[in-house]
């Protein structure tokens, strides 16, 4: 069974949604409604299902309704039409109680402005959730604890949020999520409000949660990059519909509408841009003279378990794992026998992205630029797919 | 312009007159009785314990809440009311201002609330506060003795609706500020609505509902003239002993006592508010 299933969900705001409802039925647009009636469509028929373990995410751009239907979902909003089942029981027909109830054991959410309760200790925060539903203190506490420590935060129990770091901060948010113990996360840009590396880090411990306890999480981002690096599925939404749910390769390949074509007329672009476009420097690079001490060093100071190797003139020489620098070390091998430089793909900055998508599917590192023999940088999947929705953004404000 | 006639006075006097007084003078005795035994009982209270460990309490408090410089002006304060032989009559003053303030506080707070949680109540309640406010004094001060007759309790009641709405209102706007993200997310959890009000919306609310109260009582102080021109004892009557005799000094030694209590009393509630 679906964990949670919503069908032809709407939401109308303003003073007569069922007349807005009906012209939605007809066939009119979000923009005409608002035009003729004043009303704003939040969600406009919205139909998708998640199954248990599955990370759903919900991408779309500002205003297109992901907030509006991820509240739908726990019924923070009133629905105008539609059912959301939660475990095959429909959340928009329950009396309050049973939506108390659902929302206790079923539900939990995270928000991108973490909304932490000022007032409540760290400890507290956490524990709210199984405080309101009448546990006793010592229990609820020794739950709490645990959680605190699960998402790095010990020794913070008797802080308050307005002492902590909004990466910190978003640490209580997902505790709190956690020690309700729900199967299902709701999560509304929970990491938006993060900077990058911050960012990175929680989606890395997102993935690692999901992965041990199997929650199903539902996930609203409007960041591409995250969405192609959580989701099991994604769904994309304008102006408050669903225009095409599927796998990132699904929705690459075979987009539904105008609306997704996006995608396709980036694919058409990744002719034109080529690898040079979307290419980063390797967050660190060995030389070879460093000899493996340091390339142990240098791996874990940026945790990551492979290094670019190059030489006093930069020319690209291989990769070292942490593996082979750390037996390189031990029995005194020279670092130039370790070096892996057959499972590396190599070509030049002018290669078009398109050839490049197929390659980056199926190799195990980034794929290295070189340039007469020296290294000028790398790409990894994510920056091939997000380079192609990026230069699509690029060529709509340009048409402005 | 004078198109229509229009009898309000008539209206007024023959409903009072003819109704309010013969037919509910039963009710309103009740809330007499209650009213001056409530008046009495923080009078006597307050004025059965030595005036040292008042002020020695007064003091402590001014220096835990607000700070050495007010606990200094307390003693000062104190000391001067006390050399001005006007301790008796400042303790009945604010004997009146606890009871007009607690009575505030129990209808103020709980409107504010429903005021917060129901645009249709607001949209009642608001103009009934501006009435309370902007209502001439006198309009209600009449009709109050002629129900409740002279003394503590039509004081303790025009003192009601005039410092009333700020209770009220404080506590409306604590409750609206309270961040909507917070309360969506606490309702996500699964709060009822009466966790949601007790666990998250009020103790949030509570600096500002307590500025609210401060207010209260500020201008509950203010109506101490007012209050005793209707027969309240305390420094109102000083005051106005002071100026039906032409005794300026008089008058100002009333007068100063006032603002001396008003001052501690401010910063000692504002302490409250902040500390919470
Ligand atoms: N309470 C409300 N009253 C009226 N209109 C609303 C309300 N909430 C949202 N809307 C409208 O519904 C539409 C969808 O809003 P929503 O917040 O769901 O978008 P979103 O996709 O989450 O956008 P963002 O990426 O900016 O968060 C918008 O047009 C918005 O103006
Ligand atoms: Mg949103």
């Amino acid at each position: 069974m679906n964990k949670i299933e919503v069908n032809h969900l709407t939401k109308i705001f303003g003073s007569h949604p069922q007349q807005g409802l009906k012209r939605l039925k007809n066939g009119e647009q979000k923009n005409g409604i608002l035009k003729k009636t004043g009303m704003t469509v939040g969600v406009n028929q919205a139909s998708f299902a998640v199954k248990p373990g599955e990370i759903f995410v919900i991408m779309g751009l500002s205003g297109s309704g992901k907030s509006t239907l991820i509240r739908l979902v726990n019924r923070l909003i009133e629905p105008t039409d539609g059912e959301v089942l939660i475990d095959g029981e429909d959340i928009t027909k329950m009396d309050k109680h049973t939506l108390i109830e659902t929302r206790r054991k079923k539900l939990g959410m995270v928000f991108q402005k973490f909304g932490l309760l000022p007032h409540k200790t760290i400890m507290n925060n956490v524990a709210f959730g199984l405080e309101i539903q009448g546990i006793e203190r010592e229990k609820r506490e020794k739950i709490a604890l645990e959680t605190i420590e699960d998402v790095g935060l010990k020794g913070y129990e008797d802080s308050y949020p307005s002492e902590l770091s909004g990466g910190m901060q978003q640490r209580v948010g997902i505790a709190r999520a956690l020690a309700n113990d729900t199967d299902i996360l709701l999560m509304d840009e929970a990491f938006s409000a993060l900077d990058p590396i911050i960012r990175k880090e929680m989606q890395d411990e997102l993935l690692k949660i999901q992965n041990k306890l199997g929650k199903t999480v539902l996930f609203i981002t409007h960041d591409l990059d995250e969405a192609l690096k959580l989701g099991d599925r994604i769904a994309i939404m304008k102006d408050g519909k669903i225009v095409q749910i599927g796998t990132s390769e699904e929705i690459l390949e075979n987009p539904a509408d105008d609306y997704v074509s996006n995608f396709v007329k980036d694919v058409d672009r990744s002719k034109v841009l080529e690898a040079s476009h979307v290419m980063k420097k390797p967050e660190v690079l060995l030389s070879y003279k460093d000899g493996p001490r340091l390339a142990v060093r240098k791996m874990e100071e940026a945790s990551v378990s492979s290094i670019f190797v190059t030489d006093k003139e930069k020319n690209f020489k291989g990769l070292l794992t942490i593996d082979d620098a750390v037996k390189a070390y031990q029995n005194n091998i020279s670092m130039e026998e370790m070096l892996i430089t057959e499972d590396v793909y190599t070509t030049s900055p002018d290669t078009p992205l398109n050839d490049l998508i197929g390659i980056a599917a199926n190799v195990k590192y980034p794929i290295v630029i070189v340039e007469d023999g020296k290294l000028l940088g790398i790409v990894s999947r994510v920056s091939i797919l997000s380079g192609l929705v990026l230069g699509k953004e690029k060529d709509e404000v340009e048409s402005i | 312009m004078n198109y229509i006639d229009l009898p309000l006075e008539e209206w007024t006097n023959n409903f009072v007159n003819g109704w309010l007084l013969p037919v509910m003078s039963g009710f309103f005795d009740s809330i007499s009785t209650a009213l001056s035994s409530f008046i009495d009982g923080v009078t006597n209270l307050i004025t059965s314990i030595p005036p040292e460990i008042i002020a020695v309490v007064l003091i402590l408090l001014a220096w835990k809440l607000a700070g050495r410089g007010i606990a200094l002006f307390t003693l000062i304060g104190c000391l001067y009311i006390g050399s001005v032989d006007l301790w008796a009559e400042t303790m009945q003053t604010v004997a009146i201002v606890i009871v007009s303030t607690i009575i505030s506080v129990i209808f103020g707070v709980p409107v504010g609330i429903a005021s917060a949680k129901s645009s249709l109540i607001d949209k009642i309640v608001r103009p009934i506060l501006d009435f309370m406010q902007t209502l001439p004094i006198f309009v209600y001060l009449i009709p109050s003795i002629l129900l409740f007759g002279l003394g503590g309790v039509p004081a303790v009641i025009a003192t009601f609706v005039f410092a009333a709405p700020p209770a009220v209102r404080m506590t409306r706007l604590g409750i609206l500020q309270v961040p909507e993200e917070v309360v969506e997310a606490s309702k996500a959890f699964g709060t009822t609505s009466k966790q949601l009000l007790f666990k998250v919306q009020l103790p949030l609310a509570i600096p500002t509902i307590m500025a609210g109260i401060n207010q209260t009582i500020m201008l509950a102080l203010s109506m101490a003239v007012v209050a005793s021109m209707i027969g309240a004892p305390g420094l109102g009557s000083v005051v106005l002993s002071g100026i039906s005799t032409v005794n300026v000094g008089l008058g100002l030694t009333g007068g100063l006592a006032i603002v001396v209590i008003a001052i501690i009393l401010d910063r000692i509630t504002q302490g409250v508010g902040n500390k919470l």
